[in-house]
């Protein structure tokens, strides 16, 4: 056990995977010094800048770059610095990653992983908080991560690498300093589901940085004597129906809450997910349908807090 | 024979064989195509997707890929049929692929535009623009790492010139000094729009030098012509070199897809081009070298009687199974698929 946070985390996950595996390759902006993140700390000293690649600024071929060294045996790790920025390189994700496999009739696999961090980023404004999550859940072929723990960063990560599939990877700008313990060589099976926090009353689904801000709000629900079940989805595609039905079908009331958009969210299909499978009550919440504004008091209009859970939960169980 | 007209017989053979390729193809597909609005039969077309045929750019393929080993990785476009076959795809297989059949080489699941055979390096003909050459670089990128001989041949169209991986693409393969060989096959239209008022400056080559691409502008429409220019850039990227330019300059003699008459075209235009048709212009070559009629026309037949075959194939292979529809996607969470 070794207590690191959720950058070395994903920094460690990837050092034993670049040396386990000669054809693990990582490449994009500013990678040598580190990452923007210290996500890549020390890589390039260790395993040279043929293999943690410092690029040209042009993600639109950083991504399809990454999409032509998998088909021609490597195994990439791309980074696109933030959510917003991926968004140059969208044909190369959704249209040549996503599709290559099926539309080629399964000559080739394309196995990546994108990394791409998301969410609010103190006074970071509209094009650098953006969380996209649901954009890349709706695409066939992808598989969508969001880790809330250094834990499952480093056990996510070690998996996505290992998947031989297309992985969008979204870690939160706000979680790089939170601090936990990593077992080494430990694995998080993508699609599974954390358990969080045991309750019967409401079942409270979330992800990324809204993890806590949910533990947080259940804490103050228990004093109140509700007891939430908190599930940290973890994987976003495939999602964990079977926790997430079950609980939802035990407690009769379902949260979803997410730091993304409310309106077409992800959190809306697992709603109605739900709403199919148990017949629950629902409630959702993520951010109004505004961009994120630079200003603090704009800014939080945007954000999911822990009052807010508590009362959208109180409003769920009274209607 | 002399060697050179050995050669060229060989380049003369590839380009008869897409040629027929090419007008079987056409005929399969009409009455395919509905949304083009000129369908005029009801009966189901038996290629029924969009057909971008590459008839008349026939000598680039053929010149460019002659000089590639069957382990050189390519990159094609939407009009990718002629660079398929030339690195060596089975042909039977590539019909049954565009008649949507489960023997053709994606098993019915790309159809013409996404026409692919890995296993003679071929990594896909593509649906989108300029697309092919972030892959074409990530793949030179890949050899590279791996200390690998083969090399990698992009392939893109006039129009790719003007979208911005076209850029990203050359700039990348000339910071990391990549084995690649750009080909713009200039077909002088961007689908249904002349390219030339479309572009700022003098166009491809001008560009790539600009970027510090060496290369050479050459007749697409001469095989030999193409060949031998080929033979040099490619000599020069597999010593070592980094990336090299082949603009080779030609002209599309159908449409933007099959069913597409393209009467937006000047026919005069038109009828000055088909005097420079690569296939013409090859025999002309071949009686030259001493060849004899019979010997081309031998060619033809042959060519004519292997796509025969291959469309009688074709229409007789099994279609998918639905469930195929499930297959070859993704490995986590197959099986969740709402």
């Amino acid at each position: 056990m070794a207590l690191m946070n959720y950058s070395q985390a994903a920094a460690a996950a990837l050092s034993e995977a670049m040396t386990a595996d000669a054809t693990v390759v990582a490449l994009g902006e500013d990678l040598g010094r580190g990452g923007i993140f210290a996500q890549y700390r020390g890589l390039q000293q260790q395993f040279g800048a043929d293999r943690v690649i410092d690029t040209p600024i042009s993600e639109a071929t950083i991504m399809g770059a990454a999409v032509g060294m998998a088909l021609a045996g490597l195994r990439p790790v791309v980074e696109m610095r933030v959510v917003d920025f991926a968004l140059c390189a969208m044909d190369e994700l959704v249209n040549q990653a996503a599709k290559n496999r099926f539309m080629f009739g399964g000559q080739g696999r394309v196995p990546l992983v994108v990394r791409m961090p998301i969410g609010l980023w103190t006074a970071s404004a509209a094009q650098h908080s953006q969380s996209l999550e649901a954009w890349f859940a709706h695409i066939p072929g992808l598989v969508v991560v969001a880790p809330a723990a250094p834990d499952d960063n480093y056990g996510l990560l070690a998996s996505a690498l290992e998947s031989g599939d297309p992985v969008v990877y979204m870690e939160h700008k706000e979680l790089w300093g939170v601090e936990g313990d990593v077992v080494p060589g430990s694995r998080v099976a993508l699609g599974v589901a954390r358990r969080l926090r045991d309750g019967g009353d409401v079942t409270i689904v979330t992800w990324s940085k809204a993890v806590p801000t949910c533990v947080a709000a259940a804490t103050a629900l228990s004093t109140a004597g509700i007891e939430a079940d908190v599930i940290d989805l973890r994987t976003l595609w495939p999602w964990d129906r079977e926790m997430v039905l079950a609980s939802a079908a035990r407690t009769g009331h379902l949260l979803v809450v997410h730091e993304a958009v409310q309106v077409g969210g992800f959190g809306a299909e697992i709603a109605a997910a739900a709403a199919e499978a148990t017949g629950c009550r629902i409630r959702r919440l993520g951010a109004p349908r505004i961009p994120s504004g630079y200003s603090k008091p704009l800014e939080d209009e945007s954000r999911v807090t822990a009052d807010a859970i508590v009362g959208a939960v109180t409003t769920l169980l009274q209607r | 024979m002399h060697e050179s007209a050995t050669r060229l017989l060989a380049l003369y053979r590839t380009m008869a064989r897409i040629r027929a390729f090419e007008n079987a193809a056409e005929i399969a597909s009409q009455g395919g195509v509905a949304a083009w609005g000129l369908s005029t039969t009801t009966k189901p077309a038996l290629v029924r997707g969009p057909l971008h045929l590459s008839t008349g750019q026939e000598a680039v393929a053929v010149g460019v890929c002659a000089n590639l080993t069957r382990d050189d990785l390519l990159t094609s476009t939407h009009r990718g049929h002629g660079h398929t076959l030339a690195k060596g795809a089975n042909v039977n297989r590539m019909m049954a692929e565009l008649f949507g059949r489960a023997t053709g080489t994606n098993k019915g699941k790309g159809g013409s535009m996404h026409i692919a055979d890995f296993s003679v390096g071929m990594l896909g003909a593509n649906g989108v623009v300029a697309a092919g050459m972030p892959i074409a670089v990530g793949a030179a990128h890949a050899l590279k790492i791996r200390k690998r001989p083969e090399i990698v041949a992009c392939f893109f169209g006039d129009g790719a010139v003007n979208r911005g991986p076209f850029l990203e693409a050359l700039n990348w393969a000339v910071v990391y000094h990549l084995p690649v060989l750009f080909v713009c096959e200039d077909n002088r239209i961007s689908a249904t729009t002349p390219t030339g008022p479309m572009t700022g400056g003098a166009g491809a080559s001008v560009r790539a030098d600009s970027m510090g691409v060496p290369g050479a502008k050459v007749d697409g429409n001469d095989v030999e012509a193409v060949d031998a220019m080929a033979a040099r850039l490619i000599a020069e990227v597999r010593g070592g070199g980094g990336p090299r330019f082949l603009h080779a300059v030609t002209y599309r003699f159908k449409g933007h897809v099959s069913v597409d008459p393209a009467a937006y075209r000047d026919q005069a235009e038109v009828v000055a081009a088909l005097a420079f048709d690569p296939l013409l212009i090859a025999r002309g070559a071949l009686v030259r070298h001493g060849v004899a009629l019979q010997a081309i026309e031998a060619v033809d037949h042959e060519a004519k009687t292997e796509i025969d075959a291959a469309m009688t194939q074709a229409e007789a292979a099994p279609w998918p199974e639905p469930a195929a529809a499930y297959t070859d996607i993704q490995n986590t969470g197959a099986g969740q698929w709402r």
